[in-house]
């Protein structure tokens, strides 16, 4: 005897969204991040990139919530503003490597053969370099900054999405419902936009929160190398780098940042974890 | 005192729509060498009441009632005693002999794993008797077979390995669920008569579930009848063929699709299709299909209604039924 | 002269399976060993054979959705592997498919109604309101509502999937469906409804159909003629009640005893039987497992022949397997 697996339209969906505890976390970490990135644009408790020479350095305190950097700026200032670089260059570089990488992945699935193999092969050869060093690669030849820095992790992406998309993509080709649609006489092109592409949009879209936590370390990491967003610009990243010279002066220079990188990857996880489970209750209860 | 007594057994599911019984009130004995089948379309619960004898149901399930094995409650042991219970006691055979062998390991070591296990068998001794058991249901050339993975058998091959598990450890019930469902006629045939001998030469008691009439009616010697989680008639199989004392049984029985040059004449059908499990109604489950509903069928489940020696048929309008054909 | 709604010459698959070795050839199956047939419009034809017997892969040849290895399939008198790929999909009105498993061959994304309108979305230009229009005449026609096309496949127990592949199928008002074992994953109940309705739909649209199945039961309530497929080849071949009567080939005959019958007090007939080891030479591949086996069977494989009484059969001893 079977229960019919429900698809992830089906209704109550919100209700066991509202159930699955690292759903539920993850959700609220992110929105408060995204909150924290739209609030600056309007209010910060500082003007973020204000130096006021007088105050550099200051722990944490009722006029310097976090503190204050070497140039005397509002530490919480810079965070609020550091999280709007962050989720642009997750966003940008996550949609880079998605467009480019579903489509890459698509097409494999969709012809097979030697097209496949030549695709997937390519995308092994840009996989097979760490992330990290072809960004600073990139950034070294193209020079630092923010867009490079962008286009270098949207270039990594780009495997990662044709890998997932072409496996995902392959095991719909493999229902019977494209050999159906075949026999009704659909082409290979329909058939990816309006059979495959829906079925595998819900396995993307909890590949993307992932991509997108691993493209806010990587910006992190690339501007704490100085390859990523150039001053004055707040950048999370940078902040470490700032803050490495004054660590033992002011220890608090290096935490704050830190703990925003964290808690925006360690949210953007569970997000992507609980979309997961909820969208497939079958592979949840084999994990 | 019967091998297996089951007595109110009732087994209530998760949903999506709620709690529903998938099994309900249950009651059957069976000895050691009696054939018993189990009959029914998806859904009616025969498969959730094997896996309830083997306490192998779903986590969120809740049982109700009494199972005894030998005498022994089974629904209060714990995981480690059932362990030792299953595969040793009592056995189970699939329908799906490919998903239900492990791909990764050889044939050999999946039918010694059972002596291993229960018997204490050394790894050698283990294969020396699965090579017996694996000749023994016929598997040709076993010695060769022992290295080979499930994948180079074909799927009759393959169901007759999942037999030789079964029997490794000598179990005095076998629980065969659907064991040909997958398999062609021709090959069918062959794996009922292998079940028939094996029962007959150790003893064993069969519970056997098929949705397929003929199965039951070639190969048991007593029958149920299984409809919304009730047994609706119950009885000595030549009995129940004799008099089909329930609506369903015969309406099963005219919509099989018989051998035999075609007619003009449309097959008859059962109108409608089976409730889900959260849905089923208070009264009797297959009163809303039934040619015969009348108001009283809606009060509750009918009880057990004698039709003959050891028959019982749950249709209030059995005996006018039985009488009218 | 009116050509037959399908031809089949000498149909041949192979399937190369993965490498056992590097340094050995890949091994191969022969799904399809030249097997040849006609169906006539209005004369459905029902292939029956076990698994593996390769009458799946002859519906998916001759719905032209792989290519044979060699051999050609012509339909109405023209041959599908000489159209451009353009030309096949548009003469695919012509010739649609059900699917056994109800469950997998609709998108679970997709709403009935716009699964059903699919191949008229693919093959002809009609308009939303035309397909919305025709969408509910071929649910009324499968027995369900026209408000069905806007709910989602699992809403459907398995025999009204299996209606609604049917819709799907008929939509186009197409010659011939191939429907491969459309009843087997469904409840008996529900089998006969939809074993009824596919003949009805017979009668009603002038539809031939093509139909795969390993139940020699099932498939008389719809075909005049069958063929009973043995390891990739026709080994008979005749109309449905000569077929039932006077089984030529000693493989329908076991066929048709295997099947068990409820009838009370009926007990198996037991035969002490292991299974055949399975390796064939040159002879016929049913030898190993068949009682009328002499030792020509053994080295000379038969090739089908017709038998005065209307049958084709591929065996040395058809006519005594017929006379006995």
């Amino acid at each position: 005897m079977t229960v019919a697996a429900t698809p992830s339209a089906a209704p109550g969906f919100a209700a066991r969204a509202l159930r699955h505890p690292s759903f539920v976390a993850g959700a609220v970490l992110t929105g408060l991040i995204v909150l924290m990135a739209l609030v600056s644009y309007v209010w910060t408790p500082h003007p973020p990139l204000e130096m006021t020479v007088s105050q550099r350095l200051k722990p944490p305190s009722e006029a310097w919530w976090l503190g204050t950097d070497a140039f005397g700026r509002d530490v919480a200032s810079l965070i609020m503003a550091g999280a709007r670089n962050s989720i642009l260059v997750g966003v940008v570089a996550v949609g880079i490597g998605m467009t480019a990488g579903v489509a890459f992945g698509l097409y494999a699935s969709a012809k097979r053969g030697w097209t496949e193999e030549i695709v997937m092969r390519l995308s092994d050869f840009v996989f097979a370099f760490p992330a990290i060093l072809s960004a600073v690669m990139l950034t070294a030849l193209a020079g630092a900054g923010t867009a490079n820095s962008i286009i270098a992790i949207g270039i990594f992406n780009v495997p990662v999405f044709a890998r997932i998309t072409r496996a995902a993509a392959n095991s719909v080709w493999a229902r019977e419902f494209v050999l159906a649609a075949r026999a009704a006489g659909k082409g290979g092109f329909r058939i990816t936009v309006e059979h495959v592409l829906p079925n595998i949009v819900s396995i993307l879209v909890v590949q993307a929160t992932i991509q997108f936590a691993i493209a806010i370390l990587a910006e992190a990491a690339l501007s704490y190398l100085g390859l990523g967003t150039r001053p004055p610009d707040p950048s999370w990243g940078r902040m470490l780098n700032e803050a490495q010279a004054h660590i033992f002066r002011s220890p608090t220079l290096a935490v704050f940042p830190g703990i925003a990188i964290a808690l925006s990857v360690l949210g953007l996880n569970l997000l992507g974890d609980g979309l997961r489970d909820l969208i497939d209750p079958r592979l949840a209860r084999k994990r | 005192m019967p091998l297996l007594e089951v007595e109110n057994l009732t087994v209530t599911l998760a949903t999506n729509r709620g709690p529903g019984d998938a099994v309900r009130n249950v009651a059957f004995a069976l000895d050691r060498g009696e054939t018993l089948g189990l009959v029914g379309e998806s859904g009616c619960g025969k498969s959730i009441t094997a896996l309830a004898l083997m306490s192998l149901l779903p986590e969120r399930a809740r049982i109700a009632g009494s199972i005894r094995l030998d005498g022994r409650e089974l629904t209060t042991l714990g995981e480690d005693q059932l362990c030792g219970l299953r595969g040793d006691r009592m056995a189970m055979i699939f329908q799906e002999p490919m998903t239900s062998l492990n791909p990764v390991q050889t044939i050999g070591r999946q039918v010694a794993e059972p002596l291993i296990l229960h018997k204490g068998m050394t790894r050698a001794a283990a294969r020396e008797r699965a090579l017996d058991l694996l000749d023994r249901v016929g598997l040709p050339n076993p010695a060769a077979r022992l290295d080979q993975f499930p994948h180079q058998l074909s799927g009759g091959q393959r169901q007759r390995v999942m037999i030789a598990m079964a029997l490794a450890c000598d179990p005095d019930l076998l629980i065969a669920d659907e064991p040909t469902t997958a398999l062609d006629v021709t090959i069918q045939g062959q794996i009922l008569d292998l079940i028939l001998d094996l029962v007959e030469e150790r003893g064993m008691a069969l519970l056997l579930i098929s949705h397929d009439l003929g199965v039951i009616a070639e190969t048991t010697q007593r029958m149920m009848v299984m409809y919304g989680g009730s047994v609706v008639e119950a009885g000595p199989t030549a009995e129940v063929f004799a008099r089909m004392a329930h609506p369903y049984t015969r309406g099963l029985f005219a919509a099989r699709p018989k051998l035999g040059p075609a007619t003009e004449t449309p097959l008859a059908t059962i109108a409608g299709v089976v409730p889900e499990l959260a849905d089923l109604p208070p009264g009797c489950p297959f009163a809303n299909r039934c040619p015969l509903m009348i108001p009283p069928c809606n009060d509750g489940l009918p009880p057990p209604l004698p039709m003959g020696p050891d028959h019982i048929s749950r249709c209030i309008r059995a005996r006018e039924l039985v009488a009218s054909a | 002269m009116s050509a037959a709604l399908v031809e089949a010459e000498r149909l041949r698959k192979v399937y190369a399976l993965p490498r056992e070795r590097l340094t050995a050839p890949a091994p191969q199956v022969v799904a399809v060993d030249g097997v040849s047939f006609t169906l006539q419009a209005g004369r459905s034809l029902a292939v029956v054979g076990e698994s593996g017997s390769g009458k799946s892969t002859l519906a998916r040849l001759v719905m032209a959705l792989e290519p044979p290895t060699a051999g050609r399939i012509l339909q109405s008198g023209r041959d599908l592997a000489a159209l451009s790929p353009g030309e096949l999909r548009r003469a695919r009105a012509d010739f649609q498919m059900v699917f056994q498993d109800p469950y997998g061959s609709l998108d679970p994304r997709r709403t009935v109604g716009w699964t059903i309108a699919e191949p008229l979305s693919a093959l002809t230009d009609a308009g939303r309101a035309e397909q919305r229009e025709r969408v509910a005449e071929m649910l009324a026609q499968v027995g369900l509502r026209a408000a069905d096309a806007e709910k989602y496949p699992h809403e459907f127990s398995g025999g009204q999937r299996q209606r609604i592949a049917i819709a799907r199928a008929l939509i186009t008002r197409p010659k011939l469906i191939v429907a491969d074992e459309p009843v087997s994953a469904l409840d008996v109940s529900v089998q006969a409804q939809v074993l009824n309705l596919m003949r009805e739909l017979e009668a009603r649209f002038g539809v031939t159909y093509l139909l795969i199945s390993h139940d020699l039961a099932v498939v008389n309530y719809v075909a005049a003629e069958i063929a009973v497929m043995y390891r990739g080849r026709i080994v008979e071949q005749a109309p449905t009640r000569a077929l039932f009567d006077r089984p030529a080939h000693p493989y329908t005959r076991a066929l048709l005893e295997a099947v068990p019958k409820p009838e009370p007090g009926r007990t198996r007939r037991r035969r002490a039987r292991a299974e055949p080891a399975g390796e064939i030479g040159t002879g016929c591949s049913f030898a190993p497992r068949c009682p009328f086996a002499i030792d020509r069977c053994r080295v000379e494989a038969p090739s089908l022949r017709k038998l005065e009484t209307g049958h084709a059969a591929a065996c040395h001893r058809a006519e005594e397997v017929i006379a006995g």
